[in-house]
């Protein structure tokens, strides 16, 4: 018999534990993702000079870098100057700004979508900066980014893998661990594929709802 | 920055054997999309289903996972697969699947009134793919295709992880033995960055190669260069 089903079942809680952590990795790192991506496309927008090309350069080189080495600079590099975070910590922080550069590219084009009207009568109404930003542009912008955004959830979901690479103990870490220390790498690899299916599909369905329910409504 | 310089030929055997993952990886992700694409745009259940089965399955569990699986825990059911082998495999199964659902979309959203016309003109359905749609639904792929090839290169960093001796590989070899991390980390992050903008750049030129009015615009350049002609 190939697969072990008493074996299966014995480590099937510690999978449950490391799915916990890749799921809180993911919900930490889109909230981290979302925040900079705005402040990001933000700052881009305002064509601050030095800074904001600063920032389109920045974004542009992290989309176009992996992210197993972005995690190993963070991981390897940053010590070498006395910052040190553990693994889990460091884990987030590099896959927040990983995706935070493409969700700056997708708050641009939300930012992008908003009526050139509304900026006029903003203006018109002598609205100061902050709060044509804060009260006409964004609500209108992230409107239409929400779905996207939750593509992006789901995707990171199945890149926070990659932490397994940075000692962060998380399903993928869990389940090579368990195939290592028992030489049967059959089972929690299996189950770990399905338990990353079991969250990811449901939540592509869900995407997909939030899709229909936020389009554009011209 | 003297590690680097002394271990430029094992940075250069790594880029090598990052670039052959990508276009091997990037080969069979092509295949894969217009097979699992087209299979599920089939009305044929027994297509259309094991299709989207695959689709489904290789988009919602993570390319690690795939790889790792293809790597450590295919050799339980006796196929040993060579590291590059695996790597490769998973790459192009993994971003095939997506790719597939770019097909999908560019051929589903094709204009209905082509597939009439062909249906007027007695096309057979295999030559009609092959003649009318498929090729007026390429340059809708590009775009997303130019995407998915940068993941593609971007992903193959994760080859190192399975022993693949890779660019990241080569990377995490002499920071090992030399220390000096900083140096080595970004020049390979720079490496990278110029690759995958190199992959745009060529997105780019395909995308004008394969422009559907680009034959009307060259011919509207040459008429309105002859009318110039004409006038002077």
């Amino acid at each position: 018999m190939i697969w072990d089903n008493n074996f299966a079942i014995s480590v099937f809680p510690l999978l449950l534990e490391g799915l916990g952590v890749t799921v809180q990795i993911t919900l930490l790192g889109t909230v981290l993702a979302a925040v900079l991506g705005l402040v990001f496309a933000v700052l881009r927008r305002l064509a601050i000079p030095v800074l904001s090309p600063v920032v389109s350069f920045l974004v542009v080189f992290v989309r176009g870098t992996p992210l197993l080495v972005q995690a190993y600079c963070a991981f390897f590099v940053l010590p070498a100057y006395g910052v040190s975070f553990d693994a889990l910590t460091t884990g987030v922080v590099v896959i927040g700004i990983n995706y935070s550069a493409y969700m700056a590219e997708v708050y641009r084009s939300g930012i992008q979508g908003v009526p050139k009207g509304q900026w006029e009568a903003a203006t018109a109404l002598s609205l100061p900066g902050a709060r044509t930003w804060g009260r006409i542009i964004l609500p209108q912008a992230i409107r239409t980014v929400v779905p996207m955004l939750g593509n992006y959830l789901i995707q990171m979901l199945k890149d926070s893998a990659v932490l397994s690479a940075i000692t962060v103990v998380e399903l993928m870490a869990t389940a090579q661990a368990i195939g290592s220390s028992n030489f049967r790498y059959l089972e929690p690899l299996t189950m770990a594929a399905l338990l990353f299916l079991a969250v990811s599909y449901p939540a592509s369905r869900l995407v997909n709802r939030l899709e229909r329910r936020y389009a554009p409504q011209h | 920055m003297s590690a680097v310089i002394d271990y430029a030929p094992l940075l250069w055997q790594g880029l090598l054997t990052t670039i052959l993952v990508t276009v091997l990886s990037g080969a069979l992700c092509v295949v894969v999309a217009f097979a699992a694409g087209l299979a599920r745009l089939s009305r044929h259940r027994f297509l259309s289903w094991p299709a989207g089965i695959f689709i489904e399955v290789f988009r919602g569990t993570s390319l690690l996972v795939q790889m790792f699986w293809l790597f450590f825990a295919l050799p339980f059911f006796g196929i040993q697969l060579h590291p590059v082998t695996a790597a490769v495999l998973a790459l192009g199964l993994n971003e095939g699947a997506y790719a597939a659902e770019v097909v999908r979309g560019a051929i589903a959203s094709r204009a209905k009134g082509q597939t009439e016309a062909c249906i007027a003109l007695g096309m057979e359905p295999a030559l009609r793919l092959r003649r009318i749609i498929i090729p007026q639904s390429i340059p809708a792929m590009l775009p997303p295709f130019g995407n998915v090839m940068v993941d593609l290169l971007k992903n193959t960093s994760l080859v190192s992880l399975v022993t693949v001796a890779d660019l990241t590989f080569s990377a995490q070899m002499i920071r090992s033995t030399t220390g000096q991390t900083t140096a080595i980390f970004l020049t390979i992050l720079v490496v990278y960055f110029v690759l995958s903008y190199l992959l745009t750049l060529l997105t780019g030129w395909l995308e004008r190669r394969f422009a559907l009015d680009r034959k009307a615009l060259a011919a509207q350049r040459k008429e309105s260069r002859l009318m110039k002609v004409g006038a002077a």
